[in-house]
């Protein structure tokens, strides 16, 4: 038994945001006790939350934990110690892996290895094509029985349009959703920032938004075509966001995600031909930045993800052109979404939806993103007010790749519950159970 | 001026004192080159490495005889594989180099920033001589110093560099130079190859060669190279010739005393036609020249021969 004491308890779900006090029990929510109801004594864990957020456990639905394979970047346990670290009680681990996870025995690893060393629940993806070379479809069904809870080629887009029809239809039997990273990769090809002024001043080969806002019409045109769910992954143009918000007004099966770089950078930061600003997509235009947060305040984005994406320091270390994609993210996605509430535009429950409710529903996971009872409990517990500076020694990822050390920060995740079980505690006399 | 700077990495950061700085050592660096003994101890007891990444005759040449005429220690090191990719890294060359104790590295590399890249990792001075299509500044300064040889000033010229201006470092460093000094820039070739904002330099755009030759002081040809027809950036060589070559009916639009410039290597007929390359108002050859002169001056410089000959 454990009880969440008199925090401010923020459940969209459940339409709630009033002060409260949460049980836990046998890894569920147990009940709710609006206001200062709680129990003077209580025979369990106490963990007071006056003054802070409880939430329900946040949802990373785009992480690369690198493991199998890549160890020295990351590892399920290192990636989900980082998760719990930065407030996620769930990560959703992409297949490009070494072995690719195409086969259900790698998506059987990946679950035996989060069970037994994991810090947050583990939800693989699995590959849609085979080796993620865009030719075959993998075996949905068995890798849906096997663990899989959506399939992506992240990392690549599955290129070819007939490939992808026929996975969304296929799909439609398992009620199975597809997770697009789009990219013509003709247009891309060769490139490493965003095509603007920035780009073409360093003289850097560059990406136009065109190559990422055409695969999201294609992808949304066929989910329409198909009747398929797909869900389109890191959106980091304007014109991405407008396809996004037609889509869904024509009403087809489509959501998206973004991360926090593309609403807290531009292509500014690759100055001085900085590695650690270079993922891909690219950071794009102010132009594009605005409407990302445009398109979180009006709804039409659904989620911010991480695409937490480690890195060791040498191929970081190098020619610009040359450098890996992706930074770390998982540590600071949360503090860096919570710059969203200044401007008063995102509410606390909006940022629970994006981060937690929104991932759950989209993923199907109907145990989680609730705090109603019943639900497990994962929970995360904010302090809204701390205010500290994000550095190397807030990193517990293998990784050190993120232009982010030295940003001041507003807003921390000072406990995390993973199924009952506290898997991340900043607090006095609360310790994270080994 | 005091000369405070350890590497030139580019022409982007530099002042325009600077700029005239470095012309103006040219110049008397020049002086030697005029001498029947071609050679003084400036750099005596210096080390100068070469680090080519890329194939380049001229480039490598220039530097080599600019080190050897200050009686620098000259090396040079080529490597046709990069560090993209497979072979050992730009970063581990560099500091296998560095561990040599040159004084400069001279450094040629088909990425962009590689020369700021290496300029964080190692002790000794970086000159860049070209790194991707970022910048050439050694060019862009040379550039500039052939110029001014034949015109008074540059303020208010009407120079037009024509032909790849998306992927060449010649103008990302010739927009510095020539900019710095109030020239009136005009960029101009076929559209694929001369992104929008690129006007952002506060160059003019245009895609016609007759309005970038009307009326221009210098007309700067670039090498067009075969690679980029294959990307589809244009349709043939063929059409690119008689589109953006520059011939003597489209010279006759410039001013009377106009020249013609190139980086080089040249490809005759198709930028530029025999007969213009050859003329009187080309200045091509004047450009290797000066070439040597630039670079000497800045050898001198970042191994601190004016501090210590004066």
């Amino acid at each position: 038994m454990l009880l969440i004491k008199e925090g401010r308890v923020i459940d969209p779900d459940s339409g709630r945001d009033e002060p409260g006090s949460i049980v836990v029990a046998d890894g569920k929510v147990a009940d709710f006790l609006p206001g200062g109801e709680a129990p003077k004594t209580f025979d369990g864990t106490v963990i007071d939350a006056a003054g802070k957020w409880v939430l329900p456990g946040l949802i990373d639905m785009h992480v690369h934990l690198r493991d199998p394979g890549f160890e020295w970047k990351e590892d399920i346990r290192t990636g989900t110690v980082a998760a719990a670290s930065g407030g996620f009680a769930s990560v959703v681990c992409m297949a490009n892996t070494n072995p690719v996870n195409d086969h259900p025995e790698v998506t059987r690893y990946i679950r035996e290895k989060a069970a037994s060393q994991g810090t947050a629940n583990v939800f693989p993806v699995a590959a849609v094509t085979r080796g993620l070379e865009g030719r075959e479809m993998t075996d949905f069904a068995e890798l849906q029985e096997a663990g899989a809870i959506a399939f992506s080629d992240d990392g690549r887009p599955v290129r070819s349009a007939l490939i992808l029809r026929r996975a969304l239809e296929y799909a439609k039997a398992f009620d199975l959703l597809l997770m697009e990273h789009a990219e013509d990769h003709e247009l891309s090809e060769g490139g490493a920032a965003n095509e603007g002024w920035t780009a073409h001043r360093l003289g850097i080969p560059s990406i136009p938004s065109a190559a990422e806002e055409i695969a999201i019409a294609r992808d949304i045109l066929l989910a329409r075509l198909t009747g398929g769910r797909i869900h389109i992954q890191h959106i980091s143009t304007k014109m991405g966001v407008d396809l996004l918000r037609m889509g869904k007004r024509a009403g087809v099966r489509v959501t998206g995600e973004t991360a926090p770089h593309y609403f807290t950078l531009t292509d500014a930061a690759i100055e001085g031909y900085n590695t650690h600003a270079k993922m891909n997509p690219p950071l794009r235009g102010e132009e594009d930045r605005m409407a990302i947060l445009e398109g979180i305040v009006d709804g039409t984005i659904d989620v911010i993800a991480s695409d937490h994406a480690p890195h060791d320091d040498y191929t970081k270390r190098c020619e610009f052109i040359a450098a890996s994609n992706g930074i770390i993210g998982l540590e600071t996605a949360l503090p860096l979404s919570m710059g969203l509430l200044a401007g008063g535009k995102v509410t606390p429950a909006r940022l629970v939806e994006l981060m937690s409710a929104a991932p759950a529903r989209i993923l199907g996971l109907k145990e989680k993103g609730s705090l109603r009872k019943g639900a497990d409990a994962d929970i995360t517990i904010v302090d809204p007010e701390t205010e500290w500076e994000f550095g190397e020694a807030d990193v517990r990822s293998k990784s050190r790749n993120t232009p982010f050390f030295g940003w001041k920060m507003r807003g921390r995740a000072v406990a995390v519950l993973c199924r009952g079980r506290i898997t991340h505690s900043l607090l006095k006399g609360v310790a994270p159970v080994a | 001026m005091e000369w405070r700077r350890k590497h030139v990495l580019g022409l982007a950061d530099f002042s325009t004192e600077e700029i005239e700085f470095v012309i103006d050592t040219a110049r008397s660096m020049e002086d030697v080159l005029t001498r029947d003994i071609k050679k003084v101890p400036a750099l005596r007891g210096k080390t100068v490495v070469n680090l080519f990444f890329e194939a380049s005759t001229r480039t490598r040449t220039s530097f080599e005889i600019a080190g050897k005429r200050l009686s620098a220690d000259m090396v040079n090191f080529s490597s046709a594989v990069s560090s993209v990719g497979k072979g050992e890294t730009l970063l581990d060359t560099a500091r296998n180099i560095d561990s040599m104790k040159p004084s400069i590295i001279v450094i040629r590399h088909p990425a962009s920033g590689a020369a700021h890249f290496l300029s964080r990792y190692v002790s000794c001075s970086v000159i860049n001589a070209g790194d991707g299509s970022n910048e050439h500044p050694t060019q862009g300064l040379l550039d500039l110093y052939s110029v001014l040889k034949v015109k008074d000033k540059v303020k208010g010229l009407k120079i037009s560099i024509i032909g790849d201006i998306l992927h060449s470092r010649v103008v990302r460093s010739s927009l510095h130079s020539f900019g710095r000094m109030g020239a009136d820039l005009w960029l101009c070739g076929p559209a694929s190859l001369v992104p929008r904002e690129m006007g952002r330099s506060g160059a003019t755009i245009t895609y016609d060669i007759r309005e970038a030759v009307r009326n221009a002081d210098v007309v700067m040809m670039l090498r067009i190279q075969l690679e980029r027809q294959k990307r589809a950036f244009f349709p043939s060589l063929r059409e690119y010739a008689r589109k953006y070559g520059l011939n003597s009916e489209i010279f006759s639009l410039a001013k009377k005393d106009a020249v013609i410039m190139h980086p080089g290597p040249i490809n005759r007929g198709v930028e530029l036609s025999d007969e213009l390359a050859d003329s009187a108002h080309s200045i091509i050859l004047n450009q290797v020249e000066s070439g040597v002169a630039i670079r000497m001056a800045l050898l001198y410089l970042l191994a601190g021969g004016h501090n210590a000959a004066h």
